[in-house]
């Protein structure tokens, strides 16, 4: 029972940290219908941000605020220099290019910091653990990162469906054309959102500094699963991405959690521990075969 | 006839590689043009389904990965002398280990196909990339087939008549497969059936309201897409004598579609040339610096952002000949 809320509560962390990526990418997607796979790569020079920063003045707070300045200026940049140009272009074109780009940034960073993964130290006033249910202490500086996304994912909520601009990011996801021919400036719509997607990126790899290594590739290994959360939320939709994102999330982080223990009592102890971590790595992959199988385009389908 | 002209001279120099390689005292070439080949076979099966039918497949390694594990796989029960499961008897012959690499592959591409093609555009490149994800992850998983590390073939597959340990002779091999894949893929193009895929890319509710069903000529087209990479990956792993997850990773998925965009989408040629090009770049470049990625990344979406039609267009305006 303890282990099982422990293990809900990893599922429920590691679902907010996709849902920060989530977001972002389905927010781009769905206004400017573009893919965007260097969106792991804000991810990764957010994280490396804050950590050089934390290394340098050994501040948290000027590492946040490091970090973000570092994910929101490489998405600017990005933006204005190579996916501005791909608008209008098809898929096919906007994969390679950004798979260029993530190639380029991976090995950027390798040139800046080295190869070596580096290790961020938790912030002084989350270095405890707190006990969840009687009995059962959680690592505080965990649930730091389940309050704050969960409060991002209120704020995204409030901005998208309470004021102006997030009426329009609303209807340039439903409707691109017809937003550009009232006459709102779409350009710099699209750049807001873009650095919008691009911060929230950038503050996913800064929490997840302390708790996974910040290196190299980092950016493609959770990408792919935020493929995953925003195909069975549905493209463009950020409710579909919460929803997505947490069940993701708990689903990934319960069956690693439990697989490995019930192949034991199968296989021999090294065998079980190897197949059981592929078989609740491919877990997630299944789950989305068996979404698309029922909804194509996925539980919330943003363009319905 | 220019093209005819440049193509027979193509031929002629690769069949003849092997011995200028010798005479020019460099023996790693023939090894080296070996791999390109490989990685030129599995990119002009990707063209099939991305050039010709418009499928954005970002999970092409799979069938590749899959296709070298076959040989891989088939090798390491053979040495052990211990039936899969009890049943399938493992093999060294290349007769017997290619049609295998190639069968299981084609399986897996109609199981994974079936299901990605029920969703288009953006779903289908990321369920593409995620379905091989997951096969990725399953071979890291197989520790019996040395899981994360790889597994290593001590020879290659056996050919009656020929001697596959001599890298000349398995060049020539590859070579003869790719040109007898390359007439294939000209007649499956050229046939009703490639028709009606370029159709299915141009326009799907065209077709659909001509009254053709676009669903069993993309997953028909994806299975021998499937098979192709398959036959290159079995080729792969008979030259590289080694086999592990990395060769289905989602870069390398990345990398064969590059060499489609670079030499030429939709072109029979193009992932030749593609090939050949991303190589001599990446070995150049290698030269400069050991951060060659982080110029050819820039290439890349150079390329993309202004090269349009890759280097067989280039050599169409150079020749002169008219597209189409």
């Amino acid at each position: 029972m303890a282990l099982l809320a422990e293990q809900l509560l990893n599922g429920l962390q590691l679902g907010v940290m996709l849902f920060l990526l989530a977001a972002g990418l389905t927010l781009v997607f769905g206004i400017m219908g573009v893919i965007n796979l260097a969106h792991g790569s804000l991810y990764m020079v957010g994280a490396f941000g804050a950590a050089v920063t934390a290394q340098v003045t050994g501040s948290w707070w000027l590492a946040l605020l490091g970090g973000l300045l570092a994910a929101g200026v490489t998405g600017l940049l990005m933006e204005l220099v190579v996916l501005r140009r791909l608008y209008a272009r098809d898929h096919l074109d906007q994969v390679l290019a950004t798979f260029g780009l993530i190639l380029f940034f991976n090995q950027l960073m390798v040139l800046l910091f080295g190869r070596q993964p580096r290790f961020v130290a938790l912030p002084a006033w989350f270095t405890g653990s707190v006990e969840i249910i009687p009995g059962v202490p959680y690592p505080s500086y965990r649930l730091l990162i389940i309050a704050v996304g969960l409060a991002v994912a209120a704020g995204l909520y409030v901005l998208i469906q309470r004021t102006r601009v997030g009426m329009l990011v609303r209807a340039g996801a439903t409707h691109r054309e017809m937003v550009r021919a009232l006459g709102v400036d779409i350009r710099l719509l699209y750049t807001l959102v873009f650095g919008l997607g691009a911060l929230l990126a950038g503050l996913a790899g800064i929490m997840a500094g302390p708790v996974f290594n910040v290196q190299i590739g980092m950016g493609e290994q959770i990408l792919i699963q935020t493929f995953v959360v925003v195909v069975i939320g549905g493209i463009g939709s950020v409710r579909g991405a919460l929803f997505g994102a947490l069940l993701v999330g708990v689903v990934d982080t319960l069956l690693r959690g439990f697989v490995p223990g019930l192949l034991r009592g199968l296989l021999d102890a090294s065998q079980a521990d190897a197949l059981g971590a592929a078989l609740s790595s491919m877990g997630v992959y299944v789950l989305m075969a068996l979404v698309l199988l029922i909804k194509p385009r996925g539980i919330f389908p943003a363009h319905a | 006839m220019r093209e005819k002209i440049a193509l027979a001279l193509l031929f002629a120099a690769a069949v003849a590689l092997p011995l200028i390689m010798r005479a020019l005292d460099l023996p790693g070439g023939t090894g080296v043009a070996t791999s390109i080949l490989c990685l030129a076979f599995a990119a002009s099966s990707l063209n099939l389904i991305l050039g010709h039918g418009g499928m954005i497949s970002f999970g092409h390694a799979a069938y590749y990965g899959i296709g070298a594990y076959t040989v891989g796989i088939l090798w390491e029960h053979f040495r052990q002398q211990e039936p899969i499961f009890g049943l399938i008897p493992g093999t060294d012959q290349l007769l017997i280990t290619l049609p295998a690499a190639m069968l299981t592959a084609g399986l897996a591409a109609a199981v994974i196909g079936a299901l990605s093609l029920r969703t288009s555009g953006v779903q289908f490149i990321m369920i593409t990339l995620a379905f091989a994800q997951m096969l990725f992850f399953l071979f890291v998983g197989l520790k019996a087939y040395g899981g994360d590390d790889g597994m290593t073939i001590r020879r290659r597959n056996a050919v009656p008549g020929l001697d596959l340990r001599d890298v000349d002779q398995l060049y020539w091999l590859v070579l003869g497969l790719l040109c007898a894949w390359l007439f294939l893929q000209w007649r499956i193009v050229g046939s009703r059936f490639g028709r009606v895929l370029e159709g299915i890319r141009q326009n799907e509710r065209r077709m659909r309201a001509i009254g053709i069903s676009p669903y069993p000529y993309k997953l028909a087209a994806f299975v021998i897409a499937g098979m192709g990479a398959g036959a290159a990956g079995a080729l792969m792993a008979n030259y590289m004598r080694f086999v592990s997850p990395d060769i289905m990773s989602w870069q390398k998925s990345g990398e064969i579609m590059v060499v489609v965009i670079l030499g030429g989408i939709g072109t029979l040629l193009g992932p030749v040339l593609g090939a050949i090009a991303l190589q001599g770049l990446e070995f150049f470049l290698g030269g400069i610096t050991e951060h060659w990625a982080i110029i050819l990344g820039p290439i890349l979406v150079l390329v993309v952002l202004f090269g349009r039609g890759g280097i067989m267009a280039l050599i169409r305006r150079l020749l002169g000949v008219r597209h189409g």
